[in-house]
Formats: structure tokens, C-alpha cells, sequence
């Protein structure tokens, strides 16, 4: 505590603003689906695998990804729905990675079963590709030490602390999330950010990440 | 009419702060929308909430209409209708009428927006008085499977803009300008959506002859063929035998949809031999719609084609349990069985009626679910959110833009 925390670089936080820019690329079947997964902008994969964090910040009982929901739910194949289901998102720092993951995991389950192939959904049933467009600006909040971070944490909003834990990681390809970053760069406190770091903040709805936030660095704080 | 502030119980202090951050990067520019009627139907509605909202942000936004007579909108309704996919006899008489009409409104109308916002098919033409500004078309129909002939004619105006917006990704169409996705919303401070007091419900209940003792079987909407109210009626029928029942149809006609009172008429000559059966014309009377949502054990939306139907995000709204079509922007607002239930055809929406006036519990717990879900995605805070982004990609192409 004391002198060791004192911050100097002040943390600025921004906010992020999304559009859903739609590309008119449509799946009728699995190997469509896959075909397109593999060209789409990495703009799109980004979107599908983290819309339902904004369409759904409470309880809801859609799959984490759309082309899991689409696969099980639509085209009716439970088995690759829970595949793609149960990629573990938070272990890719980068849109590639999780693509090739996602093409993967597909082109696997297309070798395995075959008759896959063969199934395709009624006009009007396809998966539509849409691009996810990011609007980066500042607030007005800038925290000059941890407590005042803390303070902040608790009034920002919803779409600030996605910015910095999901934007910042993955589609900017920063590696960590910018809470860690700061923590560690400013005050040095390692085990503080580390512990951001290791959340995984998809399993959390987005005001429970939050309350999991202010706990982190409250705690952190009293050490 | 409710101010921006009034919003904050609802969406919270920080939803509002990023509406007004975001809304000073549209400063010095006109935002200019253009569409057929300043009354009746989804687009005048919105339009009257999100304009003045727009300009307590700080926004330029101004709404012009323009000019159509009978046979213009006779016109424009069957477009309409071929556009949702059903078939129409198009002859080159009515593109004459389309095309002189809007030459019309190409001369009268005067073009002053930095973004021209032009909302339907109607005044889609005035794109031919474009200059160095920024035009969009924002497309409220449900296009996913259009008559071709009509969509070709169409098109040709289409591309000339520099984005499209729809309301669900299955409306996309192949087309060489960017195309954006944008659902509609609800004012959850409207007199359609505010809360009522049990008085008003009650006065309102009275005025119609609609009694307490029996559940309410609601469809609110204009009296339009795609709505289908004579199945909804074929649907509350099949109900009956089994569920002492009410059904009220409530809607009125637009100004530009001369069809609606053939259709009318035929619901009433339907629903003459059932005295369970209201068909209420309520022109514009809000708080009267508000109060039969509030008091309906299921709100129906019944529609053969829907372009997104608000109707059915009011009743979510209101927490109650809604059996709907699935088409259009429908199933973005109702998952099936968690925030509503969905049908394809009359017997299944029967059906679904049936499960829901036999089980409160169920029905309940959809229409909690249907609020919380309505209020994250379908409120008129993030509508206005989404057109400001939306002007701002005008000038900006790239995906991560930093304002």
C-alpha cells in the first residue's frame, strides 16, 4: 500500500459503441457455413461470437455463440451446436486465432459426419453474416489512482468496461484487457492485475463482471 | 412529450451521458427525414418520438413530408404488398402514377440536409435530387422474399443512395451500397407505453362494453390483409369451443393504405355473428390502446408478413404474454417459449392461445421475460444510439472508428 500504489500515468476511460453492418452473405449448410467462416472480414467472426453479450446482459438461454445457436437451434444438429458451444473464447488473443479454431472445429466434425453435407435449412432460415462496427470515443472519466478507479467502476457504463476487457483484448489485439494494464504499469500492482487478467469475463453476465471488477480491486485495495 | 432525463429511471444515468457525448460529433450537421405521413403506422410514430429527442441532444434533425394523392398511395400500398412478396398486378399505368407523382416531389420538396434520411418506398425517387450530401434509405418492409419485378424497379433508385437500412438481416439484399441493420423501437414514455392508472383502464374497458370475467384476447394493428385479422378471428374461434373468451381487434387505417377499409369491412361482416367479438376503430387514441394491451391475457400479432411489429414489443413491454408469427422482425423480439411464443399458421397460434389462458403461471413468466428483453434491445435510447452511429459511418468505412 502507500507510496508502491501511487499511479502515475492517469487511466481514461472510453467508451465503445457498436453497428451491425449486414454483408448479405448467407449459409444454407454446414459446408457454407464453413466456407464462409474461413473468408468472411474478421469483423463479422468478432460479431457473432460476442453479440449475445450485448443482446442478452441478463439470463438468457441462447448458446455464446451464434453459430452455435444457429447450427443446434436452426439447422437442428445438437452434437456441433455444443462443440462450438463449448470454444473456449477467452483463450484466443486474437480474431485469427479463434476463426481458425471455430473452421476447425467444423471441418473436424464435417470429416467425422459426413451426412452432413446433405442437410440444408428452408429459405428464409439461412445464417446471415453481419459486421460488427466499433464507435471508440472518451468520457468524460479519467481516474487518477485505484481508489478513484474503483469509484468510477461502479458508474461507467455496460459498453466502456466491454471496450476495455473484450474490444481491447482481442479485436485490437492488445493481449491483455486495459484494466490489467494500467493496474500493473501504474501501480505496480502485479497480483491486482493479474487477478483481472484470469476472470473469464464471457461467463459473466456484463453487470456481474462489473460487481466482480469493483470486488477485485476493492480487495486489492485493503491489502 | 417526455424529455431526455425522464428516460435515466429506466435505461440509468450512464446509458444517457453516452447519448449525449456521441450526439457532438453530429454537430453542424442537418439530419433531414423524408417519408409519406406524419400519422398512422410504425414510421410516423417513431419519427414523431426520435426527431425532438434528436434535437434536446443537440442533433439538427427535421422531418419533411411528401405529397401523394389516392391514387399515388393506391399505388404505393400495392408496392407494398409485392414487396412482402404477395402477388400484384403492377401495370405500367401505376409506375406513371409512382413516377409523376414523385417528379412532383422532386420539384416541391426542397432537399437542405447534409444527411437525407428517406424512410419507405414512397419518396424513394427524390434520390435524383441528390448532390454532394449523404442520402440513406431506410427500408421498414419486410423484404426477404419481394415480387423480383417490383424489387428490379425499386433497386435501380436503391443503389443510387449510399446506405440501406432494414430492420432484420433476412431483409438484406444484394446490393453494392453498405446495408446496416436497425431494429425499430418502443418510447417506454409514449401514452402507448406509459403506466396507467386501474381508473383510466377501467374507464377505457367500460367505454368499449368489454367485460372483466372473461380473458382478453388483443390484436392491435391496422386493418391489413399481411396482419391477417381474419385468421386471427378463425384462430380465437377454434379457442372458443374450449375458452370462454373475449377477442378485441383494435387498430385504425393509415393515411397512406387506402386498402384498409375493405379490409375492415370484411372483418366485421366476419365478426358480426359473435357478440365476443370487438372490432374497435381507435384512430391515433393511445392511451386507449395502452390501457387494452395492459389489460389482455394474451396480445395476439397474427401477421402473414411483418416488417418488424412494435405492437409486439408494446405488449413485452407491458409484460404480457404475446403469441406471434414468426416473420419479420418477430422472432428478434420473441425467443419461443422463454419471452413469448411463436406460430406459422392459424392452428397453431390457436394452440398457443390455448396453453396460455390455461397456464397464468407460464404466461406470466414469458411476459417478465419479454420486458427484460425489450427493455435491453428494443427501446427508443438505443434506437437513437444506432442512428447517430449511423450517421457517423457516412463518413467513416473503417471498422473500428475513433471519434
Amino acid at each position: 500500500m502507500g507510496e508502491e500504489k501511487k499511479v502515475i500515468e492517469p487511466f481514461r476511460f472510453f467508451t465503445r459503441l457498436h453497428l451491425s453492418e449486414l454483408t448479405g452473405l448467407k449459409a444454407r449448410n454446414i459446408p457454407e457455413l464453413a466456407a464462409l467462416i474461413r473468408t468472411v472480414p474478421g469483423s463479422c467472426i468478432y460479431h457473432h461470437t460476442h453479440r449475445f453479450l450485448q443482446h442478452h446482459l441478463y439470463l438468457s438461454p441462447e448458446p455464446p455463440n451464434d453459430f452455435a445457436h444457429w447450427v443446434s437451434k436452426v439447422l437442428g444438429d445438437d452434437e456441433l451446436g455444443e462443440m462450438l458451444a463449448s470454444i473456449d473464447t477467452i483463450r484466443f488473443s486474437t480474431i485469427r486465432g479463434l476463426r481458425e479454431k471455430i473452421s476447425a472445429t467444423i471441418e473436424q466434425y464435417i470429416k467425422k459426419e459426413s451426412w452432413v453435407r446433405k442437410r440444408s435449412v428452408h429459405e428464409g432460415d439461412e445464417f446471415h453474416f453481419i459486421r460488427s462496427l466499433s464507435f471508440v470515443l472518451p468520457t468524460n472519466y479519467e481516474a487518477h489512482d485505484i481508489e478513484e478507479f474503483a469509484r468510477i467502476l461502479e458508474k461507467i457504463t455496460i459498453d466502456s468496461i466491454y471496450f476495455h476487457i473484450f474490444e481491447a483484448r482481442l479485436r485490437l489485439e492488445k493481449g491483455r484487457n486495459d484494466f490489467s494494464q494500467w493496474i500493473e504499469a501504474s501501480s505496480g500492482d502485479k497480483k491486482m492485475a493479474d487477478a483481472i487478467a484470469r476472470l473469464d469475463p464471457y461467463t459473466y453476465t456484463m453487470e456481474d463482471l462489473r460487481k466482480k471488477l469493483i470486488t477485485v480491486v476493492n480487495k486489492g485495495i485493503k491489502v | 412529450m417526455a424529455g431526455l432525463n425522464e428516460y435515466i429511471p429506466i435505461v440509468g444515468q450512464s446509458v444517457i451521458d453516452d447519448l449525449r457525448l456521441l450526439s457532438q460529433k453530429l454537430k453542424g450537421k442537418i439530419i433531414q427525414n423524408i417519408n409519406s405521413t406524419s400519422v398512422g403506422g410504425g414510421v410516423a410514430e417513431i419519427l414523431n418520438r426520435m426527431v425532438p429527442l434528436l434535437r434536446e441532444l443537440g442533433v439538427d434533425a427535421r422531418w419533411d413530408l411528401i405529397k401523394g394523392g389516392e391514387q399515388f398511395f393506391e399505388v404505393t400500398k400495392k408496392f407494398h404488398n409485392a414487396l412482402h412478396g404477395r402477388p400484384e398486378e403492377i401495370t405500367q399505368k401505376d409506375i406513371n402514377i409512382f413516377m409523376e407523382t414523385s417528379k412532383r416531389n422532386i420539384e416541391d420538396v426542397n432537399i437542405y440536409g447534409d444527411i437525407v434520411f428517406v424512410h419507405d418506398p414512397q419518396p424513394i425517387v427524390l434520390i435524383e435530387k441528390r448532390g454532394e450530401n449523404k442520402w440513406i434509405w431506410r427500408c421498414h418492409i419486410d423484404i426477404s422474399a419481394p415480387e423480383r419485378h417490383i424489387w428490379s424497379f425499386l433497386r435501380k433508385f436503391v443503389v443510387k443512395y449510399d446506405s440501406a437500412v432494414f430492420s432484420s438481416p433476412n431483409f438484406s439484399q444484394k446490393l453494392p451500397i453498405r446495408q446496416f441493420l436497425i431494429s425499430p423501437s418502443i418510447d417506454p414514455l409514449s401514452d402507448k407505453n406509459k403506466e396507467l392508472s386501474g381508473d383510466v383502464i377501467d374507464g377505457v374497458l367500460q367505454k368499449y362494453g368489454l367485460v372483466l370475467d372473461k380473458p382478453m384476447v388483443l390484436q392491435v394493428s391496422r386493418f391489413d390483409r399481411l396482419k391477417d385479422p381474419l385468421g386471427v378471428i378463425e384462430a380465437y374461434s377454434q379457442v372458443k369451443k374450449y375458452n370462454d373468451c373475449q377477442l378485441v381487434l383494435a387498430g385504425g387505417t393509415a393515411t397512406d393504405d387506402p386498402e384498409g377499409f375493405k379490409v375492415l369491412e370484411e372483418v366485421k361482416i366476419r365478426a358480426a355473428s359473435d357478440p365476443d367479438i370487438h372490432v374497435l376503430i381507435m384512430a391515433q387514441n393511445d392511451i386507449e390502446i395502452n390501457a387494452l394491451q395492459r389489460s389482455a391475457a394474451v396480445v395476439m400479432q397474427k401477421s402473414l408478413k411483418e416488417g418488424f411489429g412494435l405492437t409486439v414489443a408494446e405488449a413485452l413491454w407491458k409484460e404480457r404474454p404475446v403469441v406471434a408469427s414468426n416473420v419479420g422482425g418477430i422472432p428478434l423480439q420473441i425467443k419461443h417459449k422463454f419471452s413469448g411464443l411463436l406460430c406459422h399458421s392459424v392452428e397453431g397460434a390457436a394452440f398457443a392461445l390455448k396453453q396460455l389462458l390455461n397456464s397464468p403461471e407460464y404466461a406470466s413468466q414469458l411476459g417478465k421475460n419479454g420486458k427484460a428483453h425489450i427493455k435491453n434491445n428494443f427501446l427508443i435510447t438505443r434506437h437513437i444510439k444506432e442512428y447517430i452511429l449511423l450517421f457517423l459511418s457516412l463518413y467513416h468505412p473503417e471498422d473500428v472508428v475513433y471519434l
